[in-house]
């Protein structure tokens, strides 16, 4: 575990929390999977928020999913969904905890580094949305204690397929085409 | 597709000549005062308020007219879901129980769920004409100085500006891939089943993630370059300075906020104003 390099906010990571959030936004305004159930869709988007905080750290997931998120809603609603938002932060910021310990840029990503990013990404999401997301909702908007639980449990469950899906594939892939450390040998 | 996020169409009145900075300001305070508040008397005055700068910024319904359509569609199903899941939070609430008229046992409608549902979509709708008129007469270019200016770190507001310049050229990645993806036989509509569109989207995200990388390389070398980043303060381009109009806005805005706090501590001694007792 490097905690200290995940506090770095260099001018890489800010290029890429921005085009992050721009794909999150793109993701978010026009491809979503429905899943059958009415009004629940699997959002592509949190996959992809969470590639980038694996790559680039909690700072940056937390940022791309809150300016994605927010951008998103107040260009669709004009207005701005806060506790939603904020919980899209949360669930960000934790994502990228996995940075700590993951070293997807040398190319590594065995099995056990795959079990630890799916922990930490199932982590954020039930924490952003089953106990932020609902608890927000009830103190800024005031809304009925049992939709929002049940909002919010079906919100973890299809973040958690999203990031555990289309976030595990693209960091694999990702790392495949990292040369790793110490790969070149010197041939005799 | 649409590629263009919005419009911003250059006017000069009231609106559009104040900074970012108080239009910024004005969004986040108006919205404090009806987040505090279920008072739907407070909620209204300031609907008056932002309805007013709405009109006086002029800007057209074309510009708004998808906005208002989302916007109806999520209002329809919030207070849908709301009544199907607790019928009688009003009641719970406020205490009291009005009827007036039942369907089933359950599903029996209250003034008080009635209050409830109306005050919850107005606190909803009072804050959108001032969400607008920050997303459209704000010159792009300044939302990010206007944010740094009332202290937001610059290299999170410059993440948002260069995120406002990229999403056109994202969207454009987006559109090409998924051309030539389909082109070669990829299946998006709804025909597919669940696994397999989720492999489809995946076809799509894997090409897009890697030239976006290779972007982020490119850029931020750039950046480096030119010495982004080396002080704790920067400049901006599109800064405007704040006016007489400006203060006026943002005290109309703050003695909103005030009104808010004031009304539920001296008037209602609760967040929740109630008619019923």
């Amino acid at each position: 575990m490097d905690w200290k390099k995940c506090w770095k906010f260099g001018t890489k990571t800010i290029v890429a929390t921005a085009l992050g959030a721009a794909i999150f936004l793109v993701l978010n305004m026009f491809v979503k999977v429905p899943t059958g159930i009415p009004e629940t869709q699997v959002q592509t988007c949190y996959g992809i928020c969470a590639f980038f905080a694996a790559l680039f750290g909690p700072i940056c997931g937390a940022l791309i999913a809150f300016i994605g998120h927010a951008l998103g809603d107040a260009i669709s609603y004009g207005s701005v969904w806060w506790s939603w938002v904020i919980a899209s932060g949360v669930a960000g910021c934790v994502y990228g905890f996995s940075f700590a310990k993951l070293r997807v840029d040398e190319g590594v990503f065995g099995g056990k580094d795959i079990l630890f990013f799916n922990i930490v990404q199932v982590i954020g999401n039930v924490i952003a949305w089953i106990v932020v997301a609902p608890v927000l909702d009830i103190v800024i908007y005031g809304e009925p204690v049992n939709l929002v639980f049940t909002q919010g449990v079906v919100a973890a469950i299809c973040n958690i397929v999203s990031a555990g899906v289309i976030g595990t594939l693209l960091l694999f892939i990702y790392s495949k085409t990292r040369s790793s450390k110490g790969s070149l040998k010197k041939e005799n | 597709m649409n590629t263009k996020l919005f419009d911003y169409v250059e006017r000069h009145n009231f609106i559009y000549d104040l900074s970012g900075v108080t239009k910024f300001l004005c969004f986040m305070i108006a919205g404090a005062a009806v987040m505090f508040t279920y008072d739907i008397r407070v909620m209204i005055v300031v609907f008056v308020v932002s309805v007013i700068a709405f009109f006086l910024s002029r800007i057209t319904f074309r510009q708004i007219r998808v906005m208002v359509a989302y916007v109806a569609i999520f209002i329809l199903m919030n207070i849908v879901l709301t009544f199907l899941f607790n019928p009688q939070y009003g009641v719970e609430i406020y205490g009291t129980k009005h009827v007036l008229f039942t369907i089933t046992q359950r599903y029996t409608l209250t003034s008080e769920q009635l209050l409830y549902q109306v005050s919850k979509v107005m606190k909803y709708c009072s804050i959108i004409p001032l969400g607008m008129i920050f997303i459209l007469a704000t010159h792009p270019s300044e939302m990010a100085s206007s944010m740094n200016r009332i202290g937001i770190p610059y290299k999170a507001t410059y993440a948002l500006a260069l995120t406002l310049r990229y999403f056109p050229d994202v969207i454009r990645d987006y559109q090409d891939i998924s051309v030539a993806q389909q082109a070669r036989g990829l299946d998006l509509s709804r025909k597919e089943r669940f696994a397999s569109r989720i492999k489809n989207v995946l076809n799509i995200c894997v090409p897009l993630i890697f030239t976006t990388l290779d972007r982020i390389e490119l850029i931020s070398n750039a950046m480096d370059l030119r010495g982004f980043g080396m002080q704790k303060k920067r400049t901006w381009y599109c800064a405007k300075k704040l006016t007489k109009n400006d203060y006026l806005s943002i005290g109309i805005c703050v003695l909103l906020l005030l009104l808010s706090v004031a009304v539920s501590i001296f008037v209602n001694h609760s967040r929740y104003y109630n008619p019923f007792i």
